[in-house]
């Protein structure tokens, strides 16, 4: 299975392994790693489960649709390497992934 | 020690475990359900769960290991039956009786049941649990007949489902229009020709008279229109709060669980989150019961912040969703507390919203695959933003421009 790390903006790392066809925001959750919230539960409707992507999976976890980008316009502390993670599907080739969350979902 | 008694496991009562923990609630919490499963998302049932592409383990919230390293025990598949204030104490369908230091109702709704005669013959469905879409599911091939009894979101997001799966489906409802009790004309319209483009057949203004066994197992549907011939019938006609309980323990209910803006009841022990209860929403100046997650968890965090003696009150805008077809739509606050429709964008273009404005300030907004205008209108809704409709309605004029 593919290995995610998720480091909390305080720096803590949870390093777990995801099965391949889960979201990364169902990652975090199904492993205990607090900071996202994803209050509705994976329907691109809440930006609530808001996360940076490290810059060498950029290209790996795809492309944002238009839904996507336009409901991160709108959380908090958005840059360019901002997703919503329960818009990133996990493939063998995130094996390794590393996503920050941000402070503001603390 | 006594703790914390929480009846109902759904999505309030796992935010509340969360929450209580997060807010330093330090005593035993134990969770009683009367289905089987763990705490799980409901929106699901009626879309991506029914067509298969959601296994039934990607429904539940939390994992199992949260509920044990948050010391919570869930009680899955017991239900409680009888709540004595005086004592503190939940007797539950096993004849146990569990002690509470401080009680909460979680405990949802539950469909309002067709009352007409035949009602009760096989092939007939609701859809509210997962045991209700697994009994759903063996009948859900292409080329069957479904008819659906009840044309809101439940009985649409199964109509879209059903279509793309190829089945034959009709779509009964008893008033003028779908969706007529929770949104405009304009969306109704937009959403019944959608579905009618997808092959499905709507009939409004019709209310059904009652079911007769046909041949083979079928159901025959009679109606105020044409008689119908089913392999099976969902009914999706509303859904009421799940009081009986409380109303029994002498908690005052009234359309839910009256609760106040911590969600206390009527007893300073308990508490109500979530469908079951109905709460003041200071944002909007009324009181209100709502269907939906957003309030199940942003009433669960009200309530544990003031269990752990942090009152907050709870003073969020509503929002829901829907998925059908291609179309996200996205609501946020009430749209029968507008007076004046702008629109912004074109609903042929499958992409456009719909603004309610009372007194010239947004009450509400239905998107359709319009983020931009759900996110915004929901900031207009808190903030009361007087808006200027010409703007509003230009779609060259963007969003964020409305909010400085």
């Amino acid at each position: 299975m593919p290995k995610i790390t998720y480091i909390e903006h305080t720096g803590k790392e949870h390093t777990v392994e995801v099965a391949t066809g889960l979201t990364v925001m169902e990652g975090a959750i199904k492993n205990l790693v607090p900071g996202i919230d994803a209050d509705c539960g994976g329907a691109c409707a809440c930006a609530t489960c808001h996360v940076y992507v490290d810059a060498a999976f950029a290209a790996k976890t795809g492309e944002k649709s238009d839904m996507e980008q336009t409901m991160l316009d709108f959380a908090n502390e958005v840059n360019e390497t901002s997703r919503l993670s329960c818009q990133i599907k996990v493939t063998p080739e995130l094996d390794g992934l590393v996503v920050r969350l941000p402070a503001s979902q603390h | 020690m006594a703790g914390m008694v929480v009846i109902g496991a759904g999505q309030a009562a796992s935010q509340l475990v969360a929450s209580l923990r997060t807010e330093g609630y330090a005593a035993p919490i134990t969770v009683v359900g009367d289905e089987p499963y763990p705490p799980y998302q409901r929106p699901p049932l009626s879309k991506k769960f029914l067509s298969g592409e959601l296994a039934e383990d990607r429904l539940y919230i939390r994992p199992a290991e949260f509920y044990e390293q948050a010391g919570a025990a869930l009680m899955l598949g017991v239900r409680a039956t009888r709540v004595d204030l005086e004592a503190k104490t939940v007797t539950l369908a096993t004849g146990d009786r569990l002690a509470y230091e401080t009680l909460a109702f979680t405990t949802g709704s539950r469909v309002r049941r067709l009352t007409t005669p035949g009602a009760d013959l096989p092939g007939i469905f609701y859809l509210r649990g997962i045991a209700d879409v697994k009994a759903i599911q063996p009948h859900f091939q292409a080329g069957k007949r479904i008819v659906i009894v009840g044309g809101g979101y439940i009985g649409l997001e199964v109509a879209a489902v059903a279509a793309k799966r190829g089945l034959k489906v009709t779509v009964v409802e008893a008033l003028e229009r779908c969706l007529q009790r929770v949104t405009s004309k304009l969306m109704s319209d937009f959403f019944e020709g959608v579905h009618r483009e997808a092959g499905v057949t709507i009939l409004t203004s019709t209310g059904v008279h009652g079911f007769k066994a046909g041949a083979n197992g079928t159901v025959i549907v009679e109606t105020a229109g044409p008689q119908l011939e089913a392999d099976l019938v969902v009914a999706g006609i509303g859904i009421l709060p799940e009081q009986e309980v409380a109303q029994a323990a002498g908690l005052v209910c009234e359309n839910g669980i009256v609760v106040d803006e911590f969600a206390r009841a009527s007893d300073p022990n308990v508490y109500a989150i979530g469908d079951c209860s109905n709460h003041p929403n200071p944002l909007l100046g009324r009181r209100l019961r709502l269907e939906s997650v957003q309030n199940a968890i942003d009433q669960a965090k009200a309530a544990a912040a003031a269990i752990c003696g942090k009152p907050k009150p709870y003073a969020e805008v509503p929002w829901f969703w829907s998925d059908q077809y291609d179309l996200k739509l996205q609501i946020a606050g009430l749209s029968m507390l507008g007076d004046d429709l702008v629109v912004r964008g074109d609903p042929a273009s499958r992409k456009f919203a719909a603004f309610y404005l009372r007194a010239g300030a947004v009450a509400a907004v239905d998107a359709v695959n319009a983020a931009p205008e759900y996110m915004i209108g929901r900031m207009m809704i808190a903030q009361k933003k007087q808006v200027d409709p010409a703007k509003l309605a230009d779609p060259s004029v963007p969003m964020k421009a409305l909010m400085g």
